[in-house]
């Protein structure tokens, strides 16, 4: 239960986020979101004993925070949440081959930065702009309804859900949580109700004009700056991936001491 | 249950993602005639409650893990395959997107672990066989109980190949299976239990919802889907032909093509990492800038252990920093300056 709520507030967080006006926000959601995918194929390309060259991919996440103004912190909060799940699967390494150390390594490496990238992507964009994004990119219309609809009753079936608690609560007063019997009314009950809400929040939406689709009046075009953004970051990525720019800069130092 | 991006690795990604399209876009088009002003928020209100219950864990006795909804399967029950499997896309873009659950890269392979397999395999082969003679409380008890656990070990199966076929990691295939399934078998018996009382209460109280799906016309014809699965298998099987030859230590194969070639070392295999390799020495700046070998292990493993590669790795890390230094003092004194304005 506390973990819904927790979620409920990561999500309008990174809602709230979304909501700002910086530079990296302006910037045309369809650039983003491929800039995105291209960060995150070049980081998972990497071989399971890549860590140096990984290295330099840190700069992508933290110029964005930087210049978008996202609290860190909250973000590399999010990260620990998440980091468990894959130290579950990377810490078994160690045990079946020698250099495994170096391969979890990498693997915890890889998981930070991209769901950093994710997590920017989002914080910087918001989920309509994203659904406009796929939009522009073809993704069918039915499908990006869904998305939309399903994110916005998430909200719906929390509040929903919690109203229902305050009243089981108030007509069993002294027992902790729902009782096992009633899970299955409870939840089924909670699913009606939230259908029978959503449904009326539809139809409310259709008759002021809803149709799922966005009309823009040329405000959301791709400008030069968004191509620019996307091209020279996925240089950057390329020629990260393909030299191994710590081991240059090591050679660097080295001739310049000696 | 998640993948997450750093498991996989991009051709796995990539194939999955294309045969998750794939099954997505053939969704659509069988639905897109059948969606109504009632069908359209269902699928809203039915991922928000498979999103929202996917965040509440159950412990699975006597084991010290825990589990969670996957929800595929109540998706498929109560919208239809078709429908079911678009809401399924929908919930885990969100959680890709929210929660760094799962990743954008692995969100082919959620949804065809999570999705494909109970909406198009489970739902069509299991549940739809036992409830074809009639709805029933015992029926859909039974029929969601049995498909929800094969729906999950299905799933939990495909997760354990496509780890294996992203060489991210050393986890023996066999010991691999040996921990996921059982564990997957106690967490399916729960999910089969929730979806069961789930669909037993709505078949109580709105029997029309079960009913509509039943008799709907989004089951559509199975010649279709019979081609899809076998686009979907040939996707999983080049996915897994490219990950081995691109994964950065093909043990078995640089063995087998050793010994068939007479030499251990070839020169370039071919595959994203080799192909990245040579790109690597045509165009190095340093002369003597190492990537003379095609293994990329040995070369990372002389980066990672020699001192001009830490002092290089400290490096770079440095140079972000100062680069984010001077960011972020750009960015005080552009605020200082607007509030003296």
């Amino acid at each position: 239960m506390s973990k819904i709520v927790e979620s409920m507030y990561s999500i309008r967080m990174l809602d709230d986020l979304a909501r700002k006006d910086t530079a990296i926000h302006k910037i045309h959601p369809a650039a983003k979101l491929l800039t995105t995918i291209a960060y995150l194929i070049t980081v998972v390309s990497f071989g399971r004993y890549e860590i140096s060259g990984l290295l330099p991919f840190v700069l992508y996440p933290m110029v964005i925070i930087l210049l978008a103004e996202l609290p860190a912190a909250q973000i590399f909060k999010r990260l620990l949440i998440i980091e468990p799940l894959i130290i579950g699967i990377g810490i078994l390494n160690p045990l079946f081959d020698p250099r495994g150390w170096i391969s979890f390594a990498s693997i915890m490496i890889k998981s930070g930065l991209t769901v950093t990238a994710c997590l920017i992507l989002v914080s910087t964009t918001g989920l309509d702009k994203i659904a406009q994004a796929l939009r522009t990119l073809r993704v069918p219309g039915v499908f990006v309804l869904q998305l939309i609809l399903t994110f916005r009753y998430i909200s719906l079936l929390t509040e929903e859900l919690a109203r229902m608690l305050r009243a089981y609560v108030m007509r069993a007063p002294l027992r902790k949580g729902v009782r096992l019997k009633d899970c299955g009314s409870f939840v089924g009950q909670l699913l009606l109700r939230t259908s029978d809400r959503a449904q009326r929040v539809y139809d409310s939406m259709k008759l002021r004009g809803f149709d799922g689709e966005y009309h823009s009046n040329g405000e959301s075009r791709i400008a030069w700056r968004d191509v620019l953004f996307l091209i020279s970051w996925s240089l950057f990525f390329i020629i990260a991936r393909i030299h191994d720019i710590p081991a240059f800069l090591g050679l660097l130092l080295e001739r310049v001491i000696g | 249950m998640h993948m997450a991006d750093a498991l996989i690795s991009p051709a796995v990604g990539g194939a999955m993602t294309a045969a998750a399209a794939g099954v997505a876009a053939y969704s659509v088009k069988k639905i897109k005639n059948d969606l109504d002003d009632k069908a359209v928020p269902m699928m809203g209100v039915m991922g928000a409650f498979v999103f929202a219950s996917q965040m509440i864990n159950f412990s699975i006795p006597a084991t010290g893990s825990s589990g969670h909804l996957g929800g595929g399967m109540l998706l498929a029950i109560l919208l239809g395959p078709h429908a079911g499997f678009l809401t399924m896309a929908s919930v885990l873009l969100i959680q890709a997107l929210f929660f760094g659950d799962g990743g954008l890269l692995a969100y082919g392979c959620n949804v065809i672990n999570l999705g494909f397999f109970t909406c198009f395999t489970a739902y069509p082969l299991i549940y739809r066989r036992i409830t074809r003679k009639g709805l029933s409380s015992g029926r859909i008890f039974w029929a969601s109980m049995i498909s929800a656990v094969a729906g999950l070990q299905m799933g939990s199966f495909s997760v354990v190949l496509e780890t294996l076929l992203s060489g991210r990691t050393e986890l023996p295939f066999k010991s691999f299976v040996l921990l996921m399934q059982p564990i997957h078998l106690a967490i399916g018996v729960v999910e089969g239990l929730i979806t069961a009382a789930v669909a037993a209460f709505v078949w109580k109280a709105r029997p029309e919802i079960l009913e509509r799906v039943e008799t709907g016309k989004t089951m559509g014809d199975v010649s279709i889907k019979k081609v899809l699965s076998v686009l979907l298998a040939a996707a999983v099987i080049i996915g897994g032909f490219v990950s081995w030859f691109a994964s950065s230590n093909p043990d078995g194969l640089e063995w087998s093509i050793g010994r068939i070639a007479g030499t251990a070392e070839l020169e370039a295999s071919g595959g994203v990492h080799n192909f990245m390799a040579n790109v690597q020495s045509k165009t190095a700046i340093l002369p003597d800038y190492g990537f003379n070998t095609t293994d990329e292990s040995e070369t990372s493993e002389y980066a990672g252990t020699s001192v001009s590669g830490i002092a290089g790795g400290a490096m770079t890390l440095g140079l972000a920093a100062l680069i984010g230094l001077a960011i972020s003092a750009v960015k005080k004194k552009k605020t200082v300056r607007s509030r003296q304005h």
